[in-house]
Protein backbone atom coordinates (compact mmCIF):
# COMPACT_ATOMS: atom_id res chain seq x y z
CA UNK A 1 0.00 0.00 0.00
CA UNK A 2 2.72 2.26 1.13
CA UNK A 3 4.62 1.33 -2.05
CA UNK A 4 1.63 2.05 -4.03
CA UNK A 5 1.43 5.45 -2.32
CA UNK A 6 5.01 5.98 -2.97
CA UNK A 7 4.69 5.15 -6.41
CA UNK A 8 1.70 7.02 -7.66
CA UNK A 9 3.57 10.20 -5.79
CA UNK A 10 6.76 9.91 -8.21
CA UNK A 11 4.62 9.55 -11.21
CA UNK A 12 2.70 12.65 -10.11
CA UNK A 13 6.24 14.66 -9.07
CA UNK A 14 7.02 13.12 -12.93
CA UNK A 15 3.88 14.56 -14.49
CA UNK A 16 3.97 17.98 -12.55
CA UNK A 17 7.47 18.90 -13.22
CA UNK A 18 6.96 17.49 -17.09
CA UNK A 19 3.74 19.79 -17.26
CA UNK A 20 6.05 22.38 -15.72
CA UNK A 21 8.43 22.06 -18.27
CA UNK A 22 6.03 22.09 -21.30
CA UNK A 23 4.75 25.51 -19.37
CA UNK A 24 8.15 26.52 -19.18
CA UNK A 25 8.65 25.94 -23.34
CA UNK A 26 5.24 27.35 -24.38
CA UNK A 27 5.45 30.90 -21.84
CA UNK A 28 9.23 30.88 -23.74
CA UNK A 29 8.46 30.09 -27.24
CA UNK A 30 5.75 32.92 -26.78
CA UNK A 31 7.87 35.35 -25.76
CA UNK A 32 10.57 34.62 -28.51
CA UNK A 33 7.64 34.82 -31.06
CA UNK A 34 6.15 38.12 -29.88
CA UNK A 35 10.24 39.67 -29.74
CA UNK A 36 10.54 38.67 -33.29
CA UNK A 37 7.52 39.77 -34.63
CA UNK A 38 8.40 43.19 -33.69
CA UNK A 39 11.35 42.91 -36.89
CA UNK A 40 7.68 43.46 -38.83
CA UNK A 41 6.27 46.61 -37.64
CA UNK A 42 8.02 49.89 -37.20
CA UNK A 43 9.00 51.76 -35.33
CA UNK A 44 12.10 51.06 -34.99
CA UNK A 45 14.95 51.87 -32.84
CA UNK A 46 18.52 51.50 -34.66
CA UNK A 47 20.54 53.62 -32.07
CA UNK A 48 19.20 51.17 -29.52
CA UNK A 49 20.43 48.51 -32.05
CA UNK A 50 23.84 50.09 -32.04
CA UNK A 51 24.24 50.16 -28.32
CA UNK A 52 23.74 46.47 -28.05
CA UNK A 53 26.01 45.58 -30.70
CA UNK A 54 28.64 47.53 -29.24
CA UNK A 55 27.61 46.06 -25.85
CA UNK A 56 27.56 42.15 -26.83
CA UNK A 57 29.90 41.94 -29.46
CA UNK A 58 32.23 44.66 -29.35
CA UNK A 59 32.53 44.85 -25.23
CA UNK A 60 32.68 40.75 -25.59
CA UNK A 61 35.97 40.72 -28.06
CA UNK A 62 38.79 40.10 -25.29
CA UNK A 63 36.89 37.70 -23.48
CA UNK A 64 36.17 35.58 -26.61
CA UNK A 65 40.11 36.02 -27.88
CA UNK A 66 41.43 34.98 -24.94
CA UNK A 67 39.18 32.04 -24.69
CA UNK A 68 40.08 31.07 -27.79
CA UNK A 69 43.33 31.41 -27.62
CA UNK A 70 43.97 29.21 -24.48
CA UNK A 71 41.90 26.90 -25.83
CA UNK A 72 43.78 26.58 -29.03
CA UNK A 73 47.16 25.93 -27.81
CA UNK A 74 46.46 23.68 -25.02
CA UNK A 75 44.19 21.70 -28.16
CA UNK A 76 47.57 21.24 -29.95
CA UNK A 77 49.51 20.25 -26.92
CA UNK A 78 46.60 17.34 -26.28
CA UNK A 79 45.94 16.33 -29.93
CA UNK A 80 50.42 15.96 -29.91
CA UNK A 81 50.07 13.83 -26.80
CA UNK A 82 47.19 11.45 -28.24
CA UNK A 83 48.06 11.66 -31.76
CA UNK A 84 52.00 10.54 -30.48
CA UNK A 85 50.07 7.31 -28.96
CA UNK A 86 49.38 6.02 -32.34
CA UNK A 87 52.61 7.83 -34.75
CA UNK A 88 50.36 10.47 -35.89
CA UNK A 89 51.38 13.67 -34.53
CA UNK A 90 51.30 15.17 -37.82
CA UNK A 91 47.10 15.76 -37.74
CA UNK A 92 47.48 18.29 -35.04
CA UNK A 93 46.56 21.28 -37.68
CA UNK A 94 43.98 19.59 -39.11
CA UNK A 95 42.56 18.14 -35.60
CA UNK A 96 42.99 22.10 -34.28
CA UNK A 97 41.37 23.80 -36.88
CA UNK A 98 38.25 20.82 -37.12
CA UNK A 99 38.23 20.95 -32.96
CA UNK A 100 37.74 25.32 -32.90
CA UNK A 101 36.10 25.79 -35.64
CA UNK A 102 33.26 23.35 -35.55
CA UNK A 103 33.11 22.72 -31.90
CA UNK A 104 35.31 24.53 -29.33
CA UNK A 105 34.94 28.01 -30.76
CA UNK A 106 31.39 27.95 -30.87
CA UNK A 107 30.82 26.58 -27.82
CA UNK A 108 33.29 28.42 -25.15
CA UNK A 109 32.80 31.47 -27.02
CA UNK A 110 28.93 30.66 -26.53
CA UNK A 111 29.56 30.17 -22.65
CA UNK A 112 31.71 32.96 -22.37
CA UNK A 113 29.37 35.49 -23.89
CA UNK A 114 26.53 34.05 -22.32
CA UNK A 115 28.43 34.60 -18.91
CA UNK A 116 28.80 38.33 -20.05
CA UNK A 117 26.02 39.04 -21.67
CA UNK A 118 23.24 36.87 -20.32
CA UNK A 119 23.59 38.43 -17.38
CA UNK A 120 24.30 41.64 -17.81
CA UNK A 121 20.77 41.95 -19.73
CA UNK A 122 18.44 40.02 -17.11
CA UNK A 123 20.17 42.07 -14.38
CA UNK A 124 19.39 45.42 -16.45
CA UNK A 125 15.83 44.29 -17.65
CA UNK A 126 15.21 43.01 -14.36
CA UNK A 127 15.30 46.05 -12.55
CA UNK A 128 13.84 47.85 -15.21
CA UNK A 129 11.30 45.82 -14.42
CA UNK A 130 10.80 46.17 -10.89
CA UNK A 131 11.38 50.02 -10.77
CA UNK A 132 8.63 50.04 -13.11
CA UNK A 133 10.64 51.24 -16.20
CA UNK A 134 9.02 48.76 -18.27
CA UNK A 135 5.52 49.90 -17.14
CA UNK A 136 6.55 53.63 -17.68
CA UNK A 137 7.62 52.38 -21.71
CA UNK A 138 4.05 50.99 -21.94
CA UNK A 139 2.43 54.85 -21.07
CA UNK A 140 4.71 56.32 -23.01
CA UNK A 141 3.40 54.35 -26.05
CA UNK A 142 6.34 52.20 -26.63
CA UNK A 143 6.17 48.55 -26.66
CA UNK A 144 9.00 46.96 -24.21
CA UNK A 145 9.53 44.60 -26.74
CA UNK A 146 10.16 46.16 -29.47
CA UNK A 147 12.62 49.01 -27.48
CA UNK A 148 14.14 46.32 -25.19
CA UNK A 149 14.26 42.71 -26.24
CA UNK A 150 14.36 43.19 -29.83
CA UNK A 151 17.47 44.86 -29.98
CA UNK A 152 19.23 42.68 -27.74
CA UNK A 153 18.09 39.59 -29.30
CA UNK A 154 18.81 41.11 -32.62
CA UNK A 155 22.63 42.20 -31.37
CA UNK A 156 23.09 38.83 -30.24
CA UNK A 157 22.40 37.01 -33.63
CA UNK A 158 24.56 39.60 -35.55
CA UNK A 159 27.02 39.67 -33.14
CA UNK A 160 27.70 36.64 -31.92
CA UNK A 161 28.82 34.80 -35.63
CA UNK A 162 31.09 37.93 -35.46
CA UNK A 163 32.87 37.28 -32.41
CA UNK A 164 32.98 33.44 -33.05
CA UNK A 165 34.66 34.16 -36.49
CA UNK A 166 37.02 35.83 -34.86
CA UNK A 167 37.31 33.44 -32.34
CA UNK A 168 38.10 30.33 -34.71
CA UNK A 169 41.06 33.03 -36.21
CA UNK A 170 42.58 33.38 -32.65
CA UNK A 171 41.91 29.98 -31.46
CA UNK A 172 43.60 28.02 -34.77
CA UNK A 173 46.67 30.95 -34.27
CA UNK A 174 46.90 29.89 -30.76
CA UNK A 175 47.34 26.27 -32.26
CA UNK A 176 49.60 27.50 -34.43
CA UNK A 177 51.72 29.37 -31.88
CA UNK A 178 51.91 25.69 -29.97
CA UNK A 179 52.65 23.74 -33.28
CA UNK A 180 55.46 26.26 -34.62
CA UNK A 181 57.44 26.56 -31.42
CA UNK A 182 57.07 23.75 -29.40
CA UNK A 183 56.24 20.54 -31.71
CA UNK A 184 58.86 21.75 -34.51
CA UNK A 185 56.05 22.26 -37.01
CA UNK A 186 57.43 24.33 -40.15
CA UNK A 187 54.83 28.02 -39.92
CA UNK A 188 54.16 27.19 -43.97
CA UNK A 189 53.34 23.55 -43.53
CA UNK A 190 51.19 24.02 -40.23
CA UNK A 191 49.14 27.08 -42.41
CA UNK A 192 48.89 25.30 -45.53
CA UNK A 193 47.71 21.73 -44.03
CA UNK A 194 45.08 23.82 -41.69
CA UNK A 195 43.38 25.63 -44.62
CA UNK A 196 43.50 22.74 -46.93
CA UNK A 197 41.87 20.41 -43.99
CA UNK A 198 38.78 22.84 -43.45
CA UNK A 199 35.76 22.87 -45.50
CA UNK A 200 33.07 25.33 -46.08
CA UNK A 201 30.58 23.35 -44.29
CA UNK A 202 33.16 23.29 -41.34
CA UNK A 203 32.90 27.07 -41.35
CA UNK A 204 29.15 27.66 -42.23
CA UNK A 205 28.39 24.85 -39.36
CA UNK A 206 30.46 27.01 -36.69
CA UNK A 207 28.69 30.41 -37.89
CA UNK A 208 25.34 28.86 -38.05
CA UNK A 209 25.98 27.84 -34.46
CA UNK A 210 26.69 31.05 -32.88
CA UNK A 211 23.86 33.24 -34.37
CA UNK A 212 21.51 30.47 -32.77
CA UNK A 213 23.90 30.70 -29.38
CA UNK A 214 23.84 34.34 -29.80
CA UNK A 215 20.30 33.87 -30.09
CA UNK A 216 19.31 32.09 -26.94
CA UNK A 217 21.51 33.54 -24.41
CA UNK A 218 20.03 37.20 -25.55
CA UNK A 219 16.65 35.62 -25.42
CA UNK A 220 17.32 34.24 -22.07
CA UNK A 221 18.77 37.24 -20.37
CA UNK A 222 15.62 39.34 -21.92
CA UNK A 223 13.30 36.85 -20.77
CA UNK A 224 14.32 36.27 -17.11
CA UNK A 225 15.28 39.94 -16.72
CA UNK A 226 11.37 40.66 -17.81
CA UNK A 227 9.84 38.06 -15.83
CA UNK A 228 11.91 39.03 -12.84
CA UNK A 229 10.94 38.87 -9.46
CA UNK A 230 10.09 41.89 -6.94
CA UNK A 231 12.97 43.74 -5.43
CA UNK A 232 16.94 42.93 -5.09
CA UNK A 233 16.19 39.22 -4.70
CA UNK A 234 14.24 39.06 -7.99
CA UNK A 235 16.62 40.72 -10.42
CA UNK A 236 19.82 37.99 -8.60
CA UNK A 237 17.64 34.69 -9.32
CA UNK A 238 16.72 36.65 -12.53
CA UNK A 239 20.25 36.56 -13.72
CA UNK A 240 21.37 32.91 -12.26
CA UNK A 241 18.65 31.84 -14.02
CA UNK A 242 19.20 33.48 -17.15
CA UNK A 243 22.85 32.31 -17.17
CA UNK A 244 22.25 28.75 -16.14
CA UNK A 245 19.38 28.22 -18.36
CA UNK A 246 21.58 30.15 -21.23
CA UNK A 247 23.99 27.95 -20.58
CA UNK A 248 22.53 24.63 -20.73
CA UNK A 249 20.38 25.73 -23.57
CA UNK A 250 23.80 25.98 -26.00
CA UNK A 251 24.62 22.77 -24.74
CA UNK A 252 21.60 20.86 -26.04
CA UNK A 253 21.76 23.19 -28.87
CA UNK A 254 25.10 22.31 -29.78
CA UNK A 255 24.31 18.99 -29.86
CA UNK A 256 21.36 19.21 -31.79
CA UNK A 257 23.36 21.11 -34.35
CA UNK A 258 25.90 19.12 -34.81
CA UNK A 259 23.50 16.31 -35.38
CA UNK A 260 21.97 18.15 -38.21
CA UNK A 261 25.63 19.20 -39.46
CA UNK A 262 27.03 15.66 -38.95
CA UNK B 1 -0.38 71.53 -31.15
CA UNK B 2 2.25 68.73 -31.53
CA UNK B 3 3.73 68.61 -35.27
CA UNK B 4 4.12 65.26 -35.47
CA UNK B 5 1.07 62.92 -36.00
CA UNK B 6 1.23 60.45 -33.69
CA UNK B 7 2.87 62.50 -30.72
CA UNK B 8 -0.75 63.14 -29.35
CA UNK B 9 -3.76 62.23 -30.52
CA UNK B 10 -6.93 64.98 -30.35
CA UNK B 11 -9.24 64.41 -27.64
CA UNK B 12 -10.77 61.11 -28.40
CA UNK B 13 -13.19 61.84 -25.44
CA UNK B 14 -17.10 62.44 -25.86
CA UNK B 15 -19.12 64.97 -23.42
CA UNK B 16 -21.02 63.04 -21.34
CA UNK B 17 -19.35 59.64 -21.56
CA UNK B 18 -16.86 58.86 -18.45
CA UNK B 19 -13.13 58.94 -19.70
CA UNK B 20 -12.76 56.49 -17.40
CA UNK B 21 -15.02 54.00 -15.51
CA UNK B 22 -14.74 50.66 -13.11
CA UNK B 23 -17.34 48.21 -12.73
CA UNK B 24 -16.44 45.82 -9.93
CA UNK B 25 -13.01 45.20 -10.67
CA UNK B 26 -11.17 42.71 -8.64
CA UNK B 27 -7.67 41.50 -8.24
CA UNK B 28 -5.90 39.48 -5.87
CA UNK B 29 -1.90 38.57 -5.73
CA UNK B 30 -1.77 34.86 -4.72
CA UNK B 31 -3.97 34.33 -1.87
CA UNK B 32 -4.42 38.31 -0.94
CA UNK B 33 -6.97 39.87 -2.34
CA UNK B 34 -5.90 43.82 -2.86
CA UNK B 35 -9.15 44.99 -5.22
CA UNK B 36 -12.13 43.59 -3.85
CA UNK B 37 -15.05 45.17 -6.56
CA UNK B 38 -13.79 48.58 -7.09
CA UNK B 39 -16.19 51.03 -8.90
CA UNK B 40 -15.94 54.62 -10.15
CA UNK B 41 -16.14 56.88 -12.50
CA UNK B 42 -13.77 59.64 -14.24
CA UNK B 43 -15.79 62.35 -16.37
CA UNK B 44 -13.86 64.02 -19.20
CA UNK B 45 -12.05 67.38 -17.52
CA UNK B 46 -12.66 66.27 -14.37
CA UNK B 47 -9.95 65.52 -11.82
CA UNK B 48 -10.19 62.66 -9.10
CA UNK B 49 -8.23 61.95 -6.26
CA UNK B 50 -7.85 58.86 -4.54
CA UNK B 51 -6.84 58.46 -0.85
CA UNK B 52 -6.67 55.45 1.30
CA UNK B 53 -3.67 53.81 3.57
CA UNK B 54 -0.63 52.26 1.76
CA UNK B 55 -1.02 49.02 1.01
CA UNK B 56 -4.80 48.95 0.10
CA UNK B 57 -4.24 48.96 -4.10
CA UNK B 58 -3.93 52.68 -5.18
CA UNK B 59 -1.50 52.05 -7.37
CA UNK B 60 -2.55 48.46 -8.66
CA UNK B 61 -6.25 50.32 -9.38
CA UNK B 62 -4.63 52.29 -11.51
CA UNK B 63 -2.27 49.75 -13.42
CA UNK B 64 -5.18 48.08 -14.51
CA UNK B 65 -6.90 50.95 -15.78
CA UNK B 66 -3.43 51.03 -17.70
CA UNK B 67 -4.04 47.63 -18.39
CA UNK B 68 0.06 47.09 -16.94
CA UNK B 69 -1.79 44.43 -15.05
CA UNK B 70 -4.69 42.68 -15.66
CA UNK B 71 -7.66 42.47 -12.94
CA UNK B 72 -9.23 39.10 -12.37
CA UNK B 73 -12.58 40.00 -12.65
CA UNK B 74 -15.03 43.42 -13.51
CA UNK B 75 -15.05 45.92 -16.28
CA UNK B 76 -12.76 48.69 -17.07
CA UNK B 77 -14.24 51.41 -19.55
CA UNK B 78 -12.28 53.63 -21.58
CA UNK B 79 -13.88 56.69 -23.20
CA UNK B 80 -17.23 54.23 -22.91
CA UNK B 81 -15.62 50.96 -24.50
CA UNK B 82 -14.66 48.13 -23.01
CA UNK B 83 -10.48 48.47 -23.23
CA UNK B 84 -9.20 46.21 -26.01
CA UNK B 85 -5.56 46.48 -27.01
CA UNK B 86 -6.59 48.72 -29.66
CA UNK B 87 -8.41 51.27 -27.63
CA UNK B 88 -5.92 51.11 -25.52
CA UNK B 89 -3.12 52.32 -27.67
CA UNK B 90 -4.97 55.22 -28.14
CA UNK B 91 -5.92 55.88 -25.15
CA UNK B 92 -2.11 55.31 -24.15
CA UNK B 93 -1.64 57.98 -26.76
CA UNK B 94 -3.26 61.10 -25.26
CA UNK B 95 -1.88 59.82 -21.40
CA UNK B 96 0.73 60.76 -19.54
CA UNK B 97 1.80 59.21 -15.98
CA UNK B 98 4.21 59.99 -12.78
CA UNK B 99 4.93 56.59 -11.15
CA UNK B 100 4.88 56.30 -7.48
CA UNK B 101 9.01 55.32 -7.65
CA UNK B 102 9.82 58.29 -10.81
CA UNK B 103 10.59 55.36 -12.75
CA UNK B 104 12.98 57.29 -14.94
CA UNK B 105 14.58 55.48 -17.65
CA UNK B 106 18.32 55.35 -15.30
CA UNK B 107 20.27 54.62 -19.29
CA UNK B 108 18.96 58.34 -20.32
CA UNK B 109 19.94 61.46 -19.51
CA UNK B 110 17.36 63.60 -18.00
CA UNK B 111 16.23 65.55 -21.31
CA UNK B 112 16.21 62.26 -22.90
CA UNK B 113 13.60 61.02 -20.36
CA UNK B 114 11.12 63.79 -20.52
CA UNK B 115 11.09 64.09 -24.45
CA UNK B 116 11.07 60.27 -24.63
CA UNK B 117 8.05 60.34 -26.21
CA UNK B 118 8.51 62.49 -28.94
CA UNK B 119 11.81 61.49 -29.85
CA UNK B 120 10.76 57.57 -30.03
CA UNK B 121 7.25 58.49 -31.85
CA UNK B 122 7.17 56.77 -35.43
CA UNK B 123 8.36 60.48 -36.32
CA UNK B 124 10.34 61.75 -33.97
CA UNK B 125 10.64 65.44 -33.30
CA UNK B 126 14.49 66.84 -34.01
CA UNK B 127 16.97 66.45 -31.25
CA UNK B 128 17.21 70.29 -30.91
CA UNK B 129 13.32 70.97 -30.65
CA UNK B 130 12.81 67.81 -28.30
CA UNK B 131 15.71 69.23 -26.04
CA UNK B 132 14.17 72.54 -25.75
CA UNK B 133 10.79 71.38 -25.27
CA UNK B 134 11.78 69.32 -22.13
CA UNK B 135 13.76 72.18 -20.88
CA UNK B 136 10.52 73.91 -20.73
CA UNK B 137 9.07 71.32 -18.92
CA UNK B 138 11.55 70.82 -16.36
CA UNK B 139 10.75 74.63 -16.17
CA UNK B 140 7.56 73.75 -15.19
CA UNK B 141 7.95 71.69 -12.52
CA UNK B 142 10.82 73.53 -10.69
CA UNK B 143 14.00 72.34 -12.03
CA UNK B 144 16.75 74.55 -14.09
CA UNK B 145 18.34 73.86 -17.33
CA UNK B 146 21.23 72.73 -16.09
CA UNK B 147 19.34 68.99 -14.82
CA UNK B 148 18.68 68.73 -18.39
CA UNK B 149 22.68 66.72 -18.76
CA UNK B 150 22.59 64.85 -15.68
CA UNK B 151 21.77 61.48 -15.13
CA UNK B 152 18.65 60.58 -12.59
CA UNK B 153 21.05 58.35 -10.58
CA UNK B 154 22.62 62.11 -10.21
CA UNK B 155 19.36 63.19 -8.72
CA UNK B 156 17.82 63.26 -5.24
CA UNK B 157 14.21 61.16 -4.93
CA UNK B 158 12.60 64.91 -4.78
CA UNK B 159 13.97 65.52 -8.21
CA UNK B 160 13.45 62.31 -9.60
CA UNK B 161 9.87 62.77 -8.90
CA UNK B 162 9.66 66.42 -10.31
CA UNK B 163 11.63 64.91 -13.80
CA UNK B 164 8.87 61.71 -13.80
CA UNK B 165 6.14 64.86 -13.75
CA UNK B 166 7.78 66.47 -16.52
CA UNK B 167 8.10 63.50 -18.60
CA UNK B 168 4.36 62.89 -18.28
CA UNK B 169 3.20 66.16 -18.96
CA UNK B 170 5.66 66.28 -22.20
CA UNK B 171 3.16 66.00 -25.01
CA UNK B 172 0.36 67.72 -23.26
CA UNK B 173 -1.81 64.62 -22.53
CA UNK B 174 -5.26 64.54 -22.58
CA UNK B 175 -5.13 62.25 -19.61
CA UNK B 176 -2.63 62.22 -16.54
CA UNK B 177 -2.15 60.07 -13.61
CA UNK B 178 -0.38 60.95 -10.95
CA UNK B 179 1.04 58.04 -8.45
CA UNK B 180 2.14 60.49 -5.01
CA UNK B 181 3.19 63.35 -6.58
CA UNK B 182 3.94 65.01 -3.73
CA UNK B 183 5.64 62.53 -1.75
CA UNK B 184 9.01 63.04 -0.96
CA UNK B 185 9.26 67.32 -1.94
CA UNK B 186 9.18 70.06 0.17
CA UNK B 187 6.25 71.58 1.25
CA UNK B 188 7.13 74.76 -1.21
CA UNK B 189 7.53 72.53 -4.08
CA UNK B 190 4.70 70.38 -3.03
CA UNK B 191 2.61 73.48 -3.55
CA UNK B 192 4.33 74.29 -6.96
CA UNK B 193 3.42 71.17 -8.13
CA UNK B 194 -0.04 71.14 -6.49
CA UNK B 195 -1.02 74.44 -8.58
CA UNK B 196 0.78 72.72 -11.46
CA UNK B 197 -1.50 70.03 -11.07
CA UNK B 198 -4.63 71.84 -10.92
CA UNK B 199 -3.65 74.50 -13.67
CA UNK B 200 -3.35 70.86 -16.12
CA UNK B 201 -7.41 70.58 -15.16
CA UNK B 202 -8.79 73.21 -15.27
CA UNK B 203 -6.58 75.33 -17.97
CA UNK B 204 -5.67 72.54 -20.39
CA UNK B 205 -9.04 70.63 -19.57
CA UNK B 206 -7.29 67.48 -18.91
CA UNK B 207 -8.72 64.46 -17.07
CA UNK B 208 -6.43 63.77 -14.15
CA UNK B 209 -6.70 60.68 -11.54
CA UNK B 210 -4.09 61.23 -8.79
CA UNK B 211 -3.07 58.97 -5.74
CA UNK B 212 -1.68 61.06 -2.56
CA UNK B 213 -1.78 60.96 1.14
CA UNK B 214 -1.13 64.60 1.53
CA UNK B 215 -4.57 66.04 2.27
CA UNK B 216 -3.29 69.84 0.81
CA UNK B 217 -2.94 67.76 -2.71
CA UNK B 218 -6.57 66.75 -2.23
CA UNK B 219 -7.96 70.10 -1.44
CA UNK B 220 -6.10 71.94 -4.07
CA UNK B 221 -6.16 69.39 -6.65
CA UNK B 222 -9.24 67.36 -6.16
CA UNK B 223 -12.89 67.60 -7.94
CA UNK B 224 -14.30 64.56 -6.89
CA UNK B 225 -12.65 62.18 -4.20
CA UNK B 226 -12.46 58.14 -3.68
CA UNK B 227 -11.18 56.69 -0.55
CA UNK B 228 -10.04 52.88 -1.07
CA UNK B 229 -10.42 50.64 1.94
CA UNK B 230 -10.00 46.88 2.02
CA UNK B 231 -10.72 46.35 -1.38
CA UNK B 232 -13.38 48.49 -1.88
CA UNK B 233 -14.14 51.98 -2.36
CA UNK B 234 -15.30 53.01 0.51
CA UNK B 235 -15.88 56.75 0.32
CA UNK B 236 -17.20 58.60 -3.01
CA UNK B 237 -18.13 62.34 -3.47
CA UNK B 238 -17.24 66.12 -4.43
CA UNK B 239 -14.67 67.35 -2.33
CA UNK B 240 -17.06 69.71 -1.23
CA UNK B 241 -18.83 67.22 0.78
CA UNK B 242 -15.76 66.21 2.00
CA UNK B 243 -15.22 67.49 5.68
CA UNK B 244 -19.41 66.97 5.97
CA UNK B 245 -19.18 63.31 5.32
CA UNK B 246 -19.94 61.20 8.40
CA UNK B 247 -18.15 58.44 7.06
CA UNK B 248 -16.20 57.46 9.78
CA UNK B 249 -13.14 55.94 7.67
CA UNK B 250 -12.90 58.73 5.61
CA UNK B 251 -13.25 61.27 8.80
CA UNK B 252 -10.04 58.91 10.96
CA UNK B 253 -8.30 59.22 7.23
CA UNK B 254 -8.45 62.71 6.64
CA UNK B 255 -7.44 63.74 10.15
CA UNK B 256 -4.87 61.43 10.81
CA UNK B 257 -6.74 59.85 14.10
CA UNK B 258 -4.92 56.87 15.30
CA UNK B 259 -8.24 55.31 16.55
CA UNK B 260 -10.87 54.55 14.48
CA UNK B 261 -12.39 51.93 12.26
CA UNK B 262 -9.34 51.28 10.22
CA UNK B 263 -6.95 49.62 12.51
CA UNK B 264 -3.21 50.92 12.83
CA UNK B 265 -1.88 47.96 12.70
CA UNK B 266 -2.31 45.43 10.03
N1 LIG C 1 3.02 42.83 -8.85
C1 LIG C 1 2.60 42.51 -7.61
N2 LIG C 1 2.73 41.26 -7.15
C2 LIG C 1 2.30 40.92 -5.92
N3 LIG C 1 1.73 41.77 -5.06
C3 LIG C 1 1.57 43.04 -5.45
C4 LIG C 1 2.00 43.49 -6.74
N4 LIG C 1 1.73 44.81 -6.86
C5 LIG C 1 1.16 45.16 -5.68
N5 LIG C 1 1.06 44.12 -4.83
C6 LIG C 1 0.47 44.13 -3.49
O1 LIG C 1 -0.78 44.78 -3.57
C7 LIG C 1 -0.99 45.60 -2.46
C8 LIG C 1 -1.37 46.99 -2.88
O2 LIG C 1 -0.25 47.61 -3.49
P1 LIG C 1 -0.28 49.12 -3.99
O3 LIG C 1 -1.40 49.30 -4.94
O4 LIG C 1 1.08 49.42 -4.50
O5 LIG C 1 -0.55 49.94 -2.66
P2 LIG C 1 -0.76 51.50 -2.52
O6 LIG C 1 -2.19 51.69 -2.21
O7 LIG C 1 0.10 51.92 -1.37
O8 LIG C 1 -0.35 52.14 -3.79
C9 LIG C 1 0.27 45.54 -1.62
O9 LIG C 1 0.05 44.70 -0.54
C10 LIG C 1 1.30 44.96 -2.54
O10 LIG C 1 2.18 44.15 -1.82
MG1 LIG D 1 1.20 53.14 -4.31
Amino acid sequence: MILLRLVVAFLASIGRSTLGLLMATGRLAIFAGNALSQIARPPYYPVELGRQLLSVGYFSLPVVGMTALFTGAALALQIWAGGARFNAGTVVPSIVAIGIVRELGPVLGGLMVAGRVSSSIAAEIGTMRVTEQIDALTTLSTDPMKYLVLPRVLAGILAVPVLVAIGDVIGIFGGYLIGTTRLGFNSGAYIKNTLDFLTATDIASSLVKACAFGFILTLMGCYHGYHSGRGAQGVGAATTNAVVSASILILAANYVLTEAFF
Amino acid sequence: MADSGDIALPDTSTPGVPRIELRDVKKRFGHKRVLNGVSFKVMPGESLVIIGGSGTGKSVTLKCILGIIRCDSGQILLDGQPDDSSDRRTFLKQFGMLFQGGALFDSLSVWQNVAFRLRHARRPMPRKEARERAIEKLRRVGLGPETADLYPAELSGGMQKRVGLARAIATDPRIIFFDEPTAGLDPIMAGVINDLIRELVTEMGATAVTITHDMTTVRTVADHVAMLHDGKVQWFGRIEDMDSATDPYLDQFIHGRATGPIAAIR
